[in-house]
């Protein structure tokens, strides 16, 4: 049995917010608080000073493999979670080949099991690879362990065929998310379109390349009473429109990747190529807008979005790079300066990174009750570390934050009560 | 010690007399006067009044030429040179203010050239500072002055003219 | 925590002086009025027999397209030529996969033949900055040419151009006309005007070629011709790629000319004494009629002869920019 004692225990689902001891037995939560009977402690985990809580569940992780393992591996980004804090972590489909065969979805799972560092959750294909016109078979997909459905950003053009895709996954009731982009708004565009963009003579990405596309998947997730999650949403916008929706009813739920609440299209500004990102990083207020959907509840979850790139992908002129950054390990610091600034509480940003994922998703996890899976993350939330190629474990060098000192450091993570990822000796 | 000055009329007298007694002598038809910039100028402008020439003075900005761009980089306050006509078969009476190392003179003529071939050069100078460290010597002097090599020189002008000697 | 990059931090050297040519962007005032000063020494240089001066005698200056252009590139040559330097013209296809790569593969050769100087011609914005922050210390780069985002050598041959024309900015209402949204001398022409002290800038186009938010670079849009041009001391006309029409950018060039395209009438409407530029090649009946491009008030050649200037004055200056800051940094 594994003592974790004296740590902060903070479970947003159950409530909890206290200074107390958790007892592990067999991958679960045995008892909180007081020893339970007959037990014997093989270890003991000091967390002093330290905030333990159900692992954290990541609702976008790119993690390149099959077919890109040039960038990363499902070992090197799952170790890479396990250090980010992270024990639950959903992989879109867009590897190569895509996941529209339960052959890839059983074979992400298979390398994950046994890297044995995180869960990990695919996300099956929408359309035969992901080309928008031919259903792929969910159903045989969900079998394999998809836990939902997505054509990822290559939006189905097509309204006939999204609505029966919708459809489909509404006769099984299926998960479908939606990351909302019209590509032919989109068209070659690099960075926000507005007077940034113009400046620099990059593409620009309207806004209403988002907007445009949460209009129609609210309008059809409705017709076909489909179960939706839109994710990573960038236009403030975007958020007016989802509350519309379900203000009218509509039972709809929105993420937001970590680096949307930080950083604007101004930062773009001398070619960073490192801050090339999809959806692009947008306006002052449509990040202040996306910020205050945090606190209102109008989003309900905060992921990483993370896309780990070989550095040649990141090396070149801006639009010709490769977009995204890798934000796995940046996540739980980032969480916790918006605490800091005082924009949300602590339990509220648990919440996001917790049980609020695992309510979208519909899975039993991201809470510490007495039977929970010992899925746990604890972590000091005032030591600082220093972010460099050294200490990034993903295979993801990409981060804006190469050289900076960020608060907030994993000591320990479990999966299913196993020390995954620990630093103290 | 405070800078010296030095009035100048007297050495243009008898410059301006040289003067007319080289190009009559050297029987230089027509003499295209030119200063390099820009004490050079200066003393142009009085030798070509005192010599009542018509023809407007030529000005030479030898940036482009130097043979130190590399160790100093490009003078930010570059003029262009204004040569009245071709230089081509002209008589050339090139003047400039004070002559040392002789690498400001092998600039001008390198310049000059690019105008055209010229019939003959005859060089002026108002002081002449030795030190040569090219094979190039004047036809008129004003003065030759031995300076210290903590003295240096300057002409400051136009109007008047005067030499002035500091210490660095 | 995270800056973003100031651009003169890429293009000038610790004394302030040129030392890349990136973007006419956040340049000082003093070093616009320098580059336009030594070209007009350049310009007078052309009356000499031997058009050449020995400034940058024993330099390689490597013409590194990676767009085709011969006009630019030629213009570029014969200005290295005209200081002495030698030069090599390599055109680069960009189809090439794995991009980042090769561009720093063809970098590092092109340093290791002991290159001085590149003048980059590229498709995408922010190509020049990339360059210039990935070559060695002492090499500079020049911008001819970045995607949609700049072409300062164009600006400042146009701003000389005006100077000569004008004998000064103060004053001057300025028109650039017709596809501000591709175009990258437009940008640059915006930044240089408004440090010089222009009294107005306006851009004049349709909706679908005005870049989003363009008032912010503080100019007046105006989608009439007619109205933009009134009172004008300088019509700007820009080039239109052919690609653009006939696509959902605009229906004809016919449609293009009546209302964009600059003919006798409208000119008119100008300052009597309004010069008319064009950065060429002119699609005359496209953009401006043949009796403008040819006539009094067009300044098109006097532009083609400024450029060369232009760039002997900032190939000289940014040259000895890196060469004063190896001295000083020594």
């Amino acid at each position: 049995m594994i003592k974790i004692e004296n740590g902060r225990l903070i479970d947003p689902a159950n409530h909890i917010d206290t200074i107390t001891d958790l007892y592990i037995d067999s991958g679960k939560v045995v008892a909180i608080g007081n020893l339970p009977e007959a037990a014997t402690i093989t270890q003991t985990i000091n967390a002093t000073d330290q905030i333990v809580c159900p692992g954290i569940i990541d609702l976008s992780v790119h993690l390149r493999e099959p077919g890109f393992t040039q960038k990363a591996t499902i070992a090197s980004e799952t170790a890479a979670a396990a250090a980010a804090g992270i024990t639950t972590l959903v992989c879109p489909p867009t590897t190569q080949p895509v996941i529209d065969s339960t052959a890839v979805a059983e074979l992400i799972q298979d390398r994950a099991n046994a890297a044995a560092k995180a869960r990990v959750l695919p996300v099956g294909a929408l359309t035969l690879a992901l080309k928008g016109d031919q259903l792929a078979p969910m159903a045989s997909l969900r079998q394999s362990g998809c836990i939902a459905f997505s054509n990822s950003r290559q939006t189905i053009a097509d309204s006939q065929a999204l609505l029966r895709c919708l459809e489909y996954a509404a006769t099984h009731d299926f998960l479908v998310i939606f990351n909302p982009q019209d590509n032919s708004l989109v068209a070659n565009g690099v960075m926000h379109e507005g007077a940034t963009s113009s400046d620099m003579g990059l593409v620009g990405i309207p806004e209403s390349a988002e907007t445009v596309e949460v209009a129609r998947a609210l309008l059809l997730i409705e017709q076909a009473g489909v179960r939706a999650h839109f994710g990573q949403i960038s236009c403030q916008r975007s958020i007016g429109l989802i509350n519309m929706a379900r203000n009218n009813g509509l039972k709809v739920t929105a993420d937001v990747a970590i680096h949307h609440l930080f950083f604007t299209d101004e930062n773009t500004r001398g070619f960073n190529s490192m801050f090339h990102v999809q959806p692009p990083l947008r306006s002052q207020l449509d990040r202040a807008g996306l910020l205050n959907a945090l606190v209102t509840d109008d989003i309900q979850a905060i992921c990483s979005d993370h896309q780990p790139h070989e550095a040649a992908a990141k090396h070149a002129p801006f639009a010709s790079t490769e977009a995204g950054m890798s934000t796995l390990e940046t996540l739980l610091p980032l969480g916790l300066l918006l605490v800091e600034q005082g924009l949300i509480n602590i339990n509220q940003l648990i919440e996001k990174f917790t049980c609020a994922p695992a309510e979208i998703l519909g899975i039993n996890a991201g809470s510490l009750e007495v039977g929970a899976t010992a899925d746990i993350t604890i972590f000091d939330p005032q030591a600082t570390w220093l972010v460099t190629e050294d200490s990034l474990v993903s295979a993801g060098k990409n981060s804006v934050y190469l050289g900076s000192e960020l608060k907030g450091k994993v000591i320990h993570t479990l999966l299913a009560g196993e020390l995954v990822y620990s630093t103290a000796q | 010690m405070s800078p010296t000055h030095h009035n100048v009329d007297f050495l243009l007298m008898q410059m301006t007399e040289s003067l007319r007694k080289l190009i009559s002598e050297k029987n230089l038809q027509d003499p295209l006067f030119i200063g390099i910039r820009s004490g050079g100028i200066w003393i142009a402008e009085q030798l070509h009044n005192n010599l009542a020439i018509s023809e407007p003075l030529g000005t030479l900005d030898i940036s482009f030429y130097r043979d130190d761009f590399t160790r100093i980089g490009l003078d930010p306050k570059v003029q262009p040179s204004k040569l009245p006509s071709s230089t081509q078969d002209r008589h050339i009476i090139l003047i400039d203010d004070v002559i040392k190392s002789g690498r400001t003179i092998r600039a001008a003529l390198n310049e000059l050239f690019d105008y055209g071939r010229p019939a003959s050069v005859s060089l002026v100078a108002l002081i002449d500072l030795g030190c040569r460290e090219l094979p190039i010597s004047a036809d008129i002097i004003g003065s030759n002055l031995n300076l210290a090599p903590d003295q240096h020189i300057k002409l400051i002008g136009p109007e008047p003219l005067s030499l002035e000697i500091s210490l660095r | 925590m995270i800056e973003s990059i100031d651009h003169n931090s890429s293009q000038l050297n610790q004394d302030g002086q040129l030392k890349h040519f990136l973007t006419t962007q956040d340049l000082p005032i003093n070093i616009l009025n320098e580059i336009l000063d030594t070209a007009d020494s350049f310009l007078d240089m052309s009356s000499q027999q031997v058009k050449k001066v020995p400034l940058l005698r024993g330099k390689t200056i490597v013409n590194l397209f990676f767009e085709p252009s011969t006009r630019t590139s030629s213009t570029f040559e014969l200005a290295a030529k005209r200081l002495s330097a030698d030069v090599l013209n390599l055109n680069i296809s960009t189809s090439s996969a794995s991009k980042g790569e090769s561009l720093k593969d063809t970098l590092m050769t092109l340093e290791a033949m002991h290159a001085d100087m590149f003048i980059v011609r590229h498709p995408d914005s922010g190509a020049a900055h990339f360059i210039a922050n990935q070559v060695t210390p002492n090499i500079a780069v020049i911008n001819a040419g970045d995607g949609r985002h700049a072409h300062p050598t164009q600006a400042m041959l146009d701003m000389l151009t005006i100077r000569r024309c004008k004998g000064q900015f103060e004053g001057l209402v300025i028109a650039i006309v017709g596809d501000i949204l591709h175009s990258r001398v437009a940008r640059s022409k915006i930044h240089a005007l408004r440090t010089l002290g222009v009294a107005e800038i306006r851009v004049i186009a349709p909706k679908t070629l005005l870049p989003k938010d363009i008032e912010m670079m503080g100019v007046k849009v105006y989608t009439d011709f007619n109205q933009g041009i009134k009172d004008c001391d300088v019509v700007s006309m820009l080039r239109l790629q052919k690609e653009r029409m006939n696509s959902a950018l605009l229906p004809s060039e016919a449609e293009f000319f009546n209302l964009y395209g600059l003919n006798s009438e409208r000119l008119k409407l100008a300052k009597p004494d309004a010069i008319v530029m064009h950065p060429g090649p002119i699609n005359r009946g496209v953009e401006i009629e043949s009796a403008v491009a040819d006539g009094p008030q067009s300044t098109i050649l006097q532009q083609v002869t400024n450029g060369i200037a232009v760039r002997m004055a900032v190939m000289s200056m940014a040259i000895s920019g890196q060469l004063t800051s190896r001295i000083s940094g020594s």
